[in-house]
């Protein structure tokens, strides 16, 4: 089943009348980890606002299961499909960590004693539930993401997007989200769409996208992804690190295969030695 | 700054932490009436022991919450000299120019100052022992008539929520820009106020913007948690009274009733 | 001017419940003409250190600190905290503080939320007005803001009348460290210079990090948490933690060091896990931890080692 789906659809912000996204079709599977880059102003932000009708497309349609997104049933579209934005400081509420968690639960209007149930599960899923009480404005970063995330799930939804969710955090803080988002993928079975400029966090995706100018202009597994290196640089992406190295030891005259994942690079160089 | 939570809730399990906000308010309430009622120093006295009794039952340090006097310091000295030297009466110890003391003058302002000093200290008890989401809560419940009325009490108490959510991350900004500035050159700790005023532009101008830019962020963020005003919303934190709650109200009670009494059956000292 | 700082100490919020260490006997000297780094994790002491370095938070006052511990009876008197950049003591309250900020440029997160003028020349050249003994004309501020701009990489005739807030996100970085480096200071101090930008974004920083290093100030200093940014640029870098100096080395040989590193919970850069998993295999190389040294160790390694006809 898809869990999001977007035909022919198009968005221009009223201000600069340029296209922000322009005829795009695509769709996420239930249950499918992608990754969506792209070079700041490329386009990735405003889709995560029109997947749950943040923002309303000037043409085509958004579904999400099946449901095309109306200014009727937003109400519904969002308990499925939740946001977590960037900026850890702009997106909670209330100032302790479960008053934080309880606000989206309280807002479908479910009775006490689940949202309790809904803030114990949630807390427990991003690794949280030590901070209960604790002063939200006292966290690191990562650990505001995570409650910002724990907010999302309190809603019990079947797609998660993070829109840059990591791109203010410290690499503890980034490591810390991606290892949560992984594991409500794998374990939950949690749809994910993990929009971020940083390539390394795509290697864990099922699936990338790579958009540019408001349209999507490369799509595949990341290590495919990562092997038109050309194709990057021309949409202002950098390779990962390790793909220069191997490039540049492949044109030293090593044969190294393509490769993201240090062990397995390592392996390769001491295959080539004696 | 970063550290400095707004509304200076000072963290304790105390038995008035654990009291309900709504007694708290309603307490305080009956403190400040108490402390008019008093005209004479033996109500003002059991006032003050009631008070010490409450930073010694919340176990915060006495010099922290002596500390809060100093936001009305100039104003406590202003009106006490005002006191001294203006208020006229029968015994008169020295007299100058316009100015004359005399014992009124000198026991009204001790009266006139040791209520603004309570009156301080027992608010700044409130934010110390509660926390702002309790505070929020109880103002919300407080006010629940109110939207008989048809006032937005749900819509008040979350503004209220989300600025002290947000005061301490605006004030952790203000520091920050002002620091940038600074860096810059900007000379913000000096000079007439002329040059105050144009100081301010460099800081207030990016602090605007950034305010701009955060509420809308919240905005998304709250719509994206299916905010739909009170329309179908539930409550996690239910405020219950118990026991604490009711001993808080008979100490409320008896305090009023104590200070009326004192009133009627002791002299006023003029 | 050289950065000379021993036994700094600070504490937020003395005596309260949320007192917290933000530094703790800091000793650290950072040489004129360096590209120096400081690495370490949000709270680790990092910031506050460089804020002390143009006298935004200030020292104690000597006496202070002396009346401070003689309340301790028996023991003896730590020593008194020193720091010095050039000429300037900044443990004397009489330190003219505005001149030390004239010659240490300082360009927080994210410097673009401080932009606040109503033209991108107004707002480089506030900083130049701030520090200026005399009024200036408007041609020479003009040929300073171009000048600034230039550096940066951005057109003053394209974009002197333009709204700062109308600038791409890039844009108005560069325009942001514009006015920090337009009073030409000697030192220049970066807090994650390139937080939040693209890959492209942060390529094109680090160059002109790189460019205002050979033509601009003499000494840079960047704060950062990417073990890459450090490892491929810096001279030197200092590693903090929980308000402490741990390391203050070359990069060469403070990756070599990944495991004391692993266990302050930071990361190391790629190289150096790359070197780490080589060494596991028997194979030493012995790299500056750049990319391009990197590549180069291990293709004269493989030169140096061929493998033999018929090694499976």
């Amino acid at each position: 089943m898809k869990a999001i789906e977007f035909e022919n659809v198009s968005f221009c912000y009223e201000e600069s009348g340029a296209f922000s996204i322009r005829n795009l079709n695509f769709s996420v599977e239930q249950g499918e980890f992608v990754a969506v880059l792209g070079h700041n102003g490329s386009g990735k932000s405003t889709l995560a606002r029109l997947s749950n009708g943040l923002l309303e497309p000037d043409e085509g349609t958004v579904s999400v299961f099946s449901r095309r997104i109306t200014s009727k049933n937003l109400y519904e579209v969002r308990k499925d499909v939740g946001v977590v934005f960037q900026n850890p400081d702009n997106q909670t509420v209330a100032t302790i960590v479960e008053d934080d968690v309880a606000f989206g639960a309280e807002n479908i209007g479910l009775a006490r004693e689940e949202i309790g149930r809904r803030i114990d599960f949630a807390l427990r899923a991003v690794g949280m539930e030590a901070y209960r009480t604790a002063t939200v404005a006292r966290l690191s970063g990562g650990q505001k993401q995570r409650v910002a995330i724990a907010g999302v799930l309190a809603l019990s939804p079947r797609v998660l997007i993070l829109d840059e969710s990591t791109a203010m955090l410290d690499p503890r803080g980034r490591r810390e989200i991606v290892d949560v988002v992984t594991r409500l993928n794998k374990e939950k079975g949690i749809t994910v769409l993990l929009i971020t400029h940083f390539m390394e966090e795509a290697l864990l995706a099922d699936r990338a996208i790579v958009m540019n100018r408001g349209d999507i202009v490369m799509q595949g597994t990341p290590r495919e992804i990562f092997a038109r290196k050309e194709d990057l640089l021309t949409y202002n992406l950098s390779l990962p690190r390790i793909s220069v190295i191997c490039e540049k030891l492949r044109a030293g005259g090593m044969k190294i295969q393509d490769t993201l994942d240090v062990e397995t690079l390592a392996k390769e160089i001491a295959a080539c030695v004696s | 700054m970063k550290d400095v939570t707004f509304g200076q809730y000072y963290p304790r399990d105390s038995f008035v932490h654990r009291l309900d906000p709504r007694m708290k308010f309603l307490f305080l309430i009956a403190y400040i009436v108490a402390i008019f009622l008093a005209t004479n120093f033996y109500g003002l006295a059991v006032c003050t022991a009631v008070l010490i009794a409450i930073i010694a039952l919340a176990r915060v340090p006495f010099g922290k919450v002596l500390r809060s006097i100093r936001g009305i310091l100039v104003l406590l000295i202003f009106t006490a000299l005002l006191n001294i030297l203006f208020v006229d009466g029968e015994t008169v110890y020295a007299q100058w120019w316009i100015f004359v003391i005399t014992r009124e003058g000198l026991l009204f302002a001790g009266l006139l100052s040791l209520r603004l000093v309570l009156l301080v200290l027992c608010s700044s008890m409130l934010t110390f022992t509660t926390t702002p989401v309790a505070l929020t809560d109880g103002v919300e419940s407080l006010l629940t008539p109110l939207k008989w009325i048809k006032l937005p009490v749900h819509a008040l108490a979350l503004v209220m929520s989300i600025a002290l959510r947000m005061i301490p991350v605006l004030m952790d900004e203000v520091d920050r820009i002002k620091n940038a500035q600074r860096a810059r050159g900007a000379d913000l700790d000096r000079g007439g106020l002329m040059h105050k005023i144009r100081t301010t532009i460099p800081i207030l101008v990016p602090l605007v913007l950034s305010a701009l830019r955060r509420a809308d962020e919240l905005g998304d963020a709250m719509d994206a948690r299916c905010y739909m005003g009170d329309k179908h919303r539930t409550k996690y934190k239910k405020l219950h009274f118990t026991w604490r709650d009711l001993l808080a109200f008979l100490v409320g009670a008896v305090l009023i009733t104590g200070v009326v009494l004192l009133r009627i059956y002791l002299p006023a000292p003029f | 001017m050289r950065i000379v700082a021993e036994h700094l100490s600070y504490t937020y919020n003395e005596k309260s419940p949320f007192e917290t260490a933000a530094l703790h006997d800091v000793t650290l000297t950072i040489e004129e003409g360096e590209f120096f780094g400081i690495i370490g994790h949000t709270g680790s002491g990092k910031s506050t250190f460089v804020q002390h370095l143009n006298g935004l938070i200030r020292l104690p006052a000597s006496l202070k600190h002396a009346k401070k511990h003689k309340a301790k009876k028996g023991q003896p008197l730590p020593p008194a905290p020193v720091l010095k950049v050039g000429e300037f003591d900044l443990s004397d309250k009489k330190t003219d503080f505005r001149a030390l900020r004239r010659h240490v440029g300082m360009v927080f997160q994210y410097p673009e939320y401080q932009l606040f003028a109503e033209t991108v020349r107004d707002d480089v050249a506030f900083g130049l007005k701030n520090f200026s003994e005399k009024k200036l004309t408007e041609e020479e501020i003009d040929s300073a803001v171009c000048a600034a701009l230039e550096v940066v990489g951005l057109d003053f005739d394209e974009l002197k009348e333009q709204s700062p807030f109308e600038l791409s996100g890039g844009q108005k970085r560069r325009v942001a460290i514009a006015g920090v480096i337009v009073s030409r200071p000697e030192i220049l101090i970066l807090d994650e210079p390139a937080a939040g930008l693209d890959p492209l974004g942060k390529k094109e920083i680090l160059e002109l990090l790189h460019r205002l290093h050979r033509e601009w100030c003499k000494t840079v200093v960047i704060v950062s948490h990417d073990m890459d940014e450090i490892s491929e640029n810096c001279t030197r870098a200092a590693v903090f933690s929980e308000g402490s100096v741990k390391y203050v080395l070359p990069p060469k040989e403070l990756f070599r060091r990944t495991e004391e590193l692993t266990a302050l919970g930071l990361d190391v850069p790629l190289t150096a896990k790359l070197c780490a998993a080589l060494r596991a295999r028997g194979i030493d190389v012995d790299c500056d931890f750049t990319t391009e040294d990197f590549a180069d160790k291990v293709l004269a390694y493989a030169a140096s080692h061929p493998k033999k006809e018929g090694d499976a």
